[in-house]
């Protein structure tokens, strides 16, 4: 009775639940509950950090709530919106958004983020991240999405690029500028998906480097790397699949040096979604992440794991 | 608001985006919305096809996750198709997936081609139980020594308080040996079932627990489970059923963690 006297304190004083867990500098990986014993057994905790999708978390309880419980114990946890639709026109929905502020509230994540799409219409919803055009109509429409989304969590996003196939005839500006006027309007962080930019550049016939210079770079908060895979579009010319199932590609690789070149190290973190494979091969991804930053900033990851303690 | 607000800055037409995109997206015989193009005059139709595919496969493995026994009993093609119409017909509601296929046991029941499978809707809806279980409210069960405190005088008015995560599942098929024969990985050797079976679902701690009913404690677990006080349960469990073991529908009860408390009725 005294113990759980004393928890109801600390909720009402607002007092973290957990520790702190400083993720700067640091690589990660999603967060897959079939790899939580080896995490669990890992006592060096070289995990960096983990991003879990918020959806997934949105339950009563059961085991997803308590293996996130021991994970946000040990580790930066990011949590990962997938289907606020913020990029879509309709009103937000208000019950995903309690649920969303709700789980903020209890894991105290070190990184939130959303994407910049849309997954419902009307009351049907379409499980993909849908693109949408951009103009000033739809720039003010998101802007005010996510103003309502920093209002009810109390603290800014990340807002995710979207990996993109096609283009809409209405739009007139370019992506870059979309995001650069959304960070201007709301104050958002931007979550930097080098996979989504080099898939929609190959897509769509553009320079990823062009893309990435022209990129609001100090508003990054976050970065993702992820697996594509190869299809062809009507002309018979390779078309990139954002499938988040194989390790990080090469150019890929090559892009993510250039950005911590220019950037300096960004918390970042390896995507795995499907065809999960055994943890020590994502480890050795999210390594591999550590390693490029750790040679552009030597102190800055021993700095984290210290004030971690 | 809103709606006033953009007629007057005439941006009401640039925002209907979704319903042109949508209008193709679960029917491939619908042409490519022609407010999208591929770069540099390139075609939009394989590119949008992407997105089809994403919607389409992506909602068909969700319900994959969700029924596993059922993919298993199908097999995969059978599964797939059986699966696509069903989200051609009931999209999802909610973008919370795992509260998706509620409505999949009744299609399977009306599903043409599962007709020579009289239990696959049955083993659907212990899995759809399985599922709800697993993300149940956290709650400690009712402990053995409780109810062994209660007053003899007290016992018939008893109610049980159920757990959160309980869930119940009648079959007039052997809908359980089905499921648990197919829910897992092993060799399913041939089933010699045949009588009805009555699941019980739960969740004591973390891990979720189907258990049969035997006849007679189906309707004992039943009724308590419907708020009936246990003196009425207990003479409803004799009513259906001679052979109804009391003593032993209690200890399973128990083990299984169906309740959660127990309060005084009346």
């Amino acid at each position: 009775m005294t113990e759980l006297a004393i928890h109801a304190d600390r909720a009402q004083l607002g007092i973290p639940r957990f520790p702190a867990h400083p993720v700067d500098g640091l690589a990660g990986t999603s967060f897959k509950h079939q790899h939580l014993p080896n995490i669990l057994a890992d006592d060096e905790r070289t995990g960096g950090f983990f991003e879990v999708h918020a959806e997934n978390y949105m339950g009563a309880g059961g085991p997803p709530h308590a293996a996130l419980v021991k994970i946000r114990e040990d580790y930066p946890v990011s949590l990962h919106g997938v289907c606020m639709s913020i990029g879509g026109p309709q009103p937000l929905d208000k019950g995903h958004l309690g649920r969303f502020a709700a789980l903020v509230k209890r894991y105290e994540p070190a990184l939130v983020s959303e994407h910049l799409a849309w997954s419902t219409h009307e009351t049907t919803y379409y499980n993909d991240l849908l693109p949408l055009p951009y103009t000033e109509a739809s720039l003010r429409r998101v802007a005010e999405h996510i103003d309502e989304v920093q209002e009810a969590i109390g603290r800014p996003i990340l807002l995710e690029n979207p990996s993109s196939y096609l283009l809409f005839k209405d739009s007139t500006m370019s992506e870059t500028a979309f995001m650069r006027g959304l960070v201007r309007r709301t104050g958002c962080g931007l979550l930097l998906d080098i996979n989504n930019v080099f898939v929609s550049a190959t897509n769509q016939g553009f320079s990823a480097l062009d893309y990435l210079s022209d990129f609001p770079m100090a508003d990054v908060g976050e970065i993702h790397l992820a697996g594509h895979t190869q299809q062809q579009d009507d002309e018979g010319d390779l078309l990139l699949i954002d499938s988040h199932n194989g390790p990080v590609a090469d150019a890929v690789w090559k892009l993510f040096d250039v950005v911590i070149a220019l950037r300096g190290p960004v918390p970042t973190l390896i995507e795995w979604d499907s065809a999960i494979p055994d943890w020590s091969v994502l480890k050795r991804e999210a390594q591999a992440a550590q390693m490029l930053m750790d040679r552009h900033a030597p102190g800055l990851r021993q700095e984290t794991l210290h004030a971690r303690g | 608001m809103r709606e006033v607000r953009d007629c007057f800055l005439g941006s009401a037409d640039e925002l209907d985006y979704p319903a042109q995109f949508v209008a193709g997206l679960l029917d491939p015989a619908r042409p490519t919305p022609t407010l999208l193009t591929g770069p540099h005059g390139k075609a939009a139709h394989r590119r949008f096809n992407v997105y089809r595919n994403n919607v389409t496969v992506s909602l068909i493995e969700a319900l994959a996750a969700t029924f596993p026994a059922t993919r298993r009993i199908t097999g995969e093609a059978f599964f797939r198709a059986m699966a696509r119409f069903h989200i051609r017909e009931t999209p999802p509601k909610s973008p919370l997936l795992f509260e998706y296929g509620r409505n999949f046991p009744d299609f399977i029941e009306r599903y043409a081609y599962a007709r020579p499978m009289p239990w696959l809707a049955d083993v659907a809806r212990i899995e759809r139980a399985w599922l709800d279980a697993y993300h149940a409210a956290d709650a400690a069960v009712l402990l053995p020594h409780v109810l062994a405190a209660a007053q003899p005088a007290e016992l018939a008015d008893l109610v049980f308080e159920p757990h959160p995560a309980t869930g119940v599942v009648r079959s007039a098929y052997p809908a359980v040996t089905v499921f648990s024969a197919n829910r897992g990985d092993g060799p399913v050797g041939r089933i010699e079932a045949s009588a009805p079976e009555t699941a019980l679902i739960t969740r004591p701690s973390l891990e979720v627990e189907v258990r049969t009913l035997a006849p007679g404690a189906d309707i004992f677990v039943g009724s308590l489970l419907e708020g009936e006080p246990f003196g009425s349960a207990a003479v409803a469990g004799h009513a259906c059923c001679p052979h109804f073991d009391l003593a032993t529908a209690i200890r399973v009860m128990l083990e299984a963690g169906a309740f959660a408390a127990i309060r005084h009725g009346g």
